[in-house]
């Protein structure tokens, strides 16, 4: 198929930047959305063009590196997808599509779709670890978890920190990713102790980096290519309530 | 103290804060509305109800105690609403200071984009409001203490009703997600009760809606008078 990509080009986080406009011929629908922009690459290297930079690694959805502006929605129009994982054939032929960076401050342009996610590691640094040593992988069972809290721990912790929830919130807000780190240690016995002061501490980084605050519009929880819900956030907010209350030395803080 | 002044200093705080000023206002929008109904029991019982709210726990307090704490109550949180509201809002500006050129809604609702426009439109329409029925200077023909009066003479001029009407589809959509966001930013939340968290919202803000807008229709129709 034919297609006519309108792509972000910025050299650097200094330059204002602007949309360029390519034809993108001979696209098959079997091609995923990042081959089909190394074709777009190989054919302006060989016009002595520059590449459009864009962040990937796994390719395979679980590494959270890729990530864009696909017609104004984060990882295109799939919903559970990450942009690598978007096949072509979810377009069709003369199609238009607009690429875009994640848009917020605390996410500056490094080039073209590249951005800085190194404020999510600034929030996992303030708190989203047990600071016990937990020794190596235990024999199953032998800390009994409840099998709905051993569930939705695994439902927080498949967030691969991509920032499609930051793309995605009207008030560029980090809510869901910084909800998902919190919830999938505080609900495992390991992470129980600590609780209080991590949920303290992260949303603490979270609004001294910059982000917004969440308004629980829930685009986010639409965006997100793993599916973590807003519930997460409700409980993230529940926490930093009782947090705040709690009369008790933080680490003896319990549920 | 670094805990208790998280609630004021954080995002998430700020959000506990107008959560819970927003219920307060909530519960009193309840009351207003149930009180207003009672217009239909006729002009003495409706000035006795007036009365009856401004004279409350005397001799325990005194004549016009209540209503003044009551309006201090409410002044407050509207104060600390407004304030954390606009705060929030400033930074959320600038947290995205630079828009997406093609940008696709993904929010769950219309209501929950119109909160802050829709919460101005509900601020003045509140101002609006107490010129109007409370000290009179919006009001053509205002007689102090005679409630009822100054109610059916107030609803007169259609125009009058239709503004009141455009602020209540405002307070509806505003209680729409309000009422859903609130249980969300207090963190109100159980797996069993999700699922109905949406339509009690629905239900309470058009309950509201309706209880509002039945007193002025009913005077503007001729059925009151
Ligand atoms: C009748 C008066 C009002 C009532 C009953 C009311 C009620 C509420 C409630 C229950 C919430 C939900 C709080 C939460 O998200 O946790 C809310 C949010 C909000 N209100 Fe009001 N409110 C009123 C007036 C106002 C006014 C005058 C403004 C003016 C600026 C305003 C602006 C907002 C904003 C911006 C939100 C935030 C929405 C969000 O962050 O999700 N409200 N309100
Ligand atoms: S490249 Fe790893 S998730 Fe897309």
């Amino acid at each position: 198929m034919r297609l006519t990509l309108h792509v972000w080009r910025q050299s650097d986080a200094r330059d204002p930047g602007r949309f360029e406009t390519y034809e993108a011929n001979d696209i098959s629908e079997s091609m995923s959305f990042l081959d089909m922009l190394d074709l777009v690459n190989e054919r302006l290297t060989e016009d002595g063009k520059e590449p459009i930079a864009f962040d990937h690694d796994c390719r395979e959805g679980i590494c959270g590196s890729c990530g864009m502006m696909i017609n104004g929605v984060p990882h295109g129009p799939k919903t559970m997808t990450t942009a690598c994982q978007l096949h072509m054939r979810s377009f069709s032929d003369g199609d238009e599509i607009w690429i875009e960076p994640w848009r917020a401050q605390a996410f500056p342009v490094i080039r073209d779709l590249v951005v800085s996610r190194d404020p999510f590691d600034r929030i996992i640094e303030s708190g989203g670890y047990v600071s016990v040593r937990t020794g190596s992988a235990p024999d199953a069972h032998t800390i009994p978890v409840e099998k709905q809290a051993a569930d939705e721990a695994m439902d927080a912790a498949v967030c691969i920190g991509c920032g499609a929830c930051v793309a995605a919130c009207p008030n560029a807000s980090a809510m869901l990713f910084t909800a998902a780190k919190v919830a999938h240690l505080a609900l495992m016995p390991q992470g129980a102790p600590e609780r209080y002061d991590r949920v303290l501490s992260m949303v603490e980084t979270h609004d001294e980096e910059g982000f917004g605050n969440c308004t629980n519009h829930g685009a986010c929880e639409v965006a997100c290519p793993k599916g973590i819900s807003v519930d997460y956030i409700a409980q993230l907010n529940r926490d930093l309530f009782r947090a705040t209350l709690s009369s008790r030395p933080a680490n003896e803080a319990k549920e | 103290m670094r805990r208790v002044a998280t609630l004021y200093r954080s995002t998430v705080g700020k959000k506990i804060l107008m959560a819970l000023s927003g219920l307060l206002l909530f519960l009193f929008i309840i009351g207003h509305m149930l009180g207003n109904l009672k217009v239909f029991e006729g002009p003495d019982a409706f000035n006795a109800y007036a009365e009856g709210i401004r004279t409350f726990g005397y001799p325990f307090l005194p004549e016009y105690g209540f209503l003044w704490l009551a309006r201090l109550v409410l002044l407050g949180a509207v104060g600390l609403h407004i304030l954390a509201a606009v705060q929030l809002w400033q930074r959320s500006r600038g947290a995205r200071a630079r828009k997406y050129r093609k940008e696709t809604n993904l929010s769950f609702s219309y209501a929950s984009r119109t909160m802050r426009w829709g919460g101005v439109l509900i601020f003045l329409f509140v101002v609006y409001h107490i010129l109007h029925m409370t000290t009179g200077q919006a009001h053509p023909d205002f007689v102090y203490g005679d409630v009822y009066a100054n109610f059916i003479i107030g609803f007169q001029s259609p125009l009058v009703v239709g503004f009141y009407l455009v602020a209540q589809v405002a307070l509806c959509l505003h209680l729409y997600h309000g009422i859903w966001s609130m249980t969300q930013s207090v963190g109100a939340t159980h797996p069993k009760y999700d699922r109905m968290r949406r339509p009690v919202a629905g239900v309470f803000a058009t309950g509201i809606f309706i209880g509002f807008i039945i007193p002025p229709m009913a005077v503007l129709l001729g059925l009151l008078s």
